[in-house]
C-alpha cells in the first residue's frame, strides 16, 4: 500500500472515532436538557414566590433595611460568575466570562473594587491561567446543581454583603450566568441582585391607591433579615439551574456541529483515498506494461 | 366575605408541594401558631419549623411540613415558602 493511501486511511479512522465520541456526547446532552428544563420549571414557583414577597416589601413598606436601601457609596462590588465544569460546549463559558469582564471594566470605571466568586472549573481555569485571584471558587456539579450548593454560595455572599467595607465586605452583588431562552438560544445575562434592582411581580401602586400595610411577624427588621438570605439563595439557585440547562443545550449544539464536521472530513478523505488508490493502480499497470514491452523488445 | 377563599401555595426550593383553594390555613410562626382566614390583612411572617395545616374548600385537610421559610399573605393569596417542604399523610 502506498504511503499516501495509508495516511488518508488513518485520517478517516481518526475522524470516525472522534465522530463516535461527539455523537455520543450530543445524544447524552440532548437527553439531559429535558431534565434540566424540568428542574428549572419546578423551581420557578419558589423563586417567583420569594421575589414577589421581597418586591412587595420593597415597594410597599417604608422600613429602612440594608436589603431595600441603596448604600450611599459603593466601594467594592462582587461578581458571581456561573461557568461550566467541562468544556466542549461551544462558547458557553467564554460568553459568561466575556460578559463578566465587561461588567468588571464598567465597575472599575465607576471607581469600585471588584471581587470575584466563581462557579465551575472553566472559570477557575480562566482565572488561574491569568494569575488572578478569586474570593471563593466552587467546582463540580454545574451540570446538575443541587440546592445545598446554592445555599452555600448564598451564605458566603450574604456574609460578604453584611460585612463592613473596611473589613473586606462588598456593597453590591452581581451575578453573570447563561439564561436559557430556548434550545437554540442562550444569552449571557448580568443581574444585580443586591441592592434590589428589579421589582417584578408586583404592580406599582397608583397615586391615589392606599398601600396595603404589611404586617410583620415578629418585626419588620427580623423578617427582612430572614428574607435576605432566602432571596439570594433562590436567585442563585435559579441562575445555577438556568446555567445547567444552557450548558446542556450549548453542548448539544457544539457536538452536533462537530459530528457534522467529522462527516464532512470522512467524505473528503474517502475521496482523496480513492484517488490515491486509483493512481497507485494506474502506476502499477503502466509499470507492468512498460516492463513487458521492454522484455518483448529484448527477445527480438 | 362569605364567598372569599384563600389561594394557597406551598412551595419548596425545587418544586411546588401543594396548591389549592382553602378556607383556613394554620401555621406556626416564630411567635406562635397563627390561623389565617379569608380577608386576612397582608402579612409576612417567619415560619418556625413544623406543620402547616390547610383546610380545603370541601373540608379536606392537608398537612405539609415546612422547614425554615416564611409565610406571606396578600389579597387572599397565601404563600408558604420554605427551602424544604413536603406533604405529610
Amino acid at each position: 500500500m502506498g504511503a499516501q493511501l495509508r495516511v488518508y486511511r488513518q485520517k478517516i479512522r481518526s475522524a470516525q472515532t472522534t465522530k463516535k465520541i461527539t455523537r455520543a456526547m450530543e445524544l447524552i446532552s440532548a437527553s439531559r436538557i429535558q431534565k434540566a428544563q424540568a428542574r428549572v420549571a419546578a423551581a420557578t414557583p419558589y423563586s417567583r414566590a420569594v421575589t414577589r414577597a421581597v418586591s412587595a416589601v420593597a415597594t410597599y413598606s417604608n422600613v429602612a433595611h440594608i436589603l431595600t436601601t441603596e448604600p450611599a457609596q459603593v466601594d467594592r462590588a462582587a461578581i458571581v460568575i456561573f461557568a461550566s465544569d467541562r468544556g466542549l460546549a461551544g462558547a458557553f463559558s467564554s460568553n459568561v466570562l466575556r460578559e463578566a469582564e465587561q461588567l468588571a471594566e464598567l465597575l472599575r470605571e465607576q471607581g469600585k473594587d471588584v471581587v470575584y466568586y466563581l462557579v465551575g472549573r472553566k472559570a477557575q481555569g480562566y482565572f488561574s491561567f491569568r494569575n488572578r485571584q478569586a474570593a471563593r471558587i466552587w467546582t463540580g456539579g454545574t451540570d446538575a446543581p443541587v440546592f445545598e450548593t446554592a445555599q452555600e454560595i448564598g451564605q458566603e455572599i450574604v456574609d460578604a454583603f453584611l460585612r463592613d467595607t473596611a473589613e473586606g465586605g462588598v456593597d453590591e452583588i452581581h451575578i453573570v450566568y447563561n439564561r436559557f431562552v430556548n434550545m437554540v438560544s442562550q444569552v449571557p445575562e448580568v443581574v444585580r441582585v443586591l441592592p434590589l434592582e428589579i421589582v417584578d411581580g408586583v404592580d406599582v401602586p397608583g397615586e391615589a391607591e392606599v398601600l396595603p400595610l404589611y404586617e410583620f411577624e415578629p418585626e419588620a427588621d427580623t423578617v427582612l433579615d430572614a428574607l435576605l438570605p432566602v432571596y439570594i439563595e433562590s436567585r442563585i439557585y435559579n441562575a445555577m439551574l438556568q446555567s445547567a440547562a444552557s450548558e446542556h443545550a450549548s453542548r448539544q449544539r457544539a457536538m452536533k456541529s462537530a459530528s457534522d464536521n467529522a462527516d464532512k472530513l470522512i467524505r473528503e478523505y474517502t475521496r482523496l483515498a480513492n484517488n490515491a488508490r486509483q493512481s497507485e493502480i494506474t502506476q502499477q499497470i503502466s509499470e507492468i506494461v512498460g516492463g513487458a514491452d521492454a522484455l518483448s523488445g529484448a527477445k527480438k | 366575605m362569605a364567598a372569599a377563599q384563600l389561594q394557597v401555595h406551598v412551595v419548596s426550593a425545587d418544586n411546588e408541594v401543594y396548591s389549592g383553594v382553602a378556607t383556613m390555613v394554620v401555621a406556626r410562626t416564630v411567635d406562635g401558631e397563627i390561623g389565617i382566614l379569608p380577608g386576612h390583612e397582608p402579612m409576612l411572617a417567619i415560619l418556625a419549623g413544623g406543620d402547616v395545616r390547610v383546610t380545603g374548600n370541601d373540608g379536606s385537610k392537608v398537612t405539609a411540613r415546612a422547614d425554615g421559610g416564611f409565610l406571606s399573605v396578600e389579597n387572599n393569596n397565601v404563600s408558604i415558602v420554605a427551602s424544604y417542604a413536603e406533604l405529610v399523610d
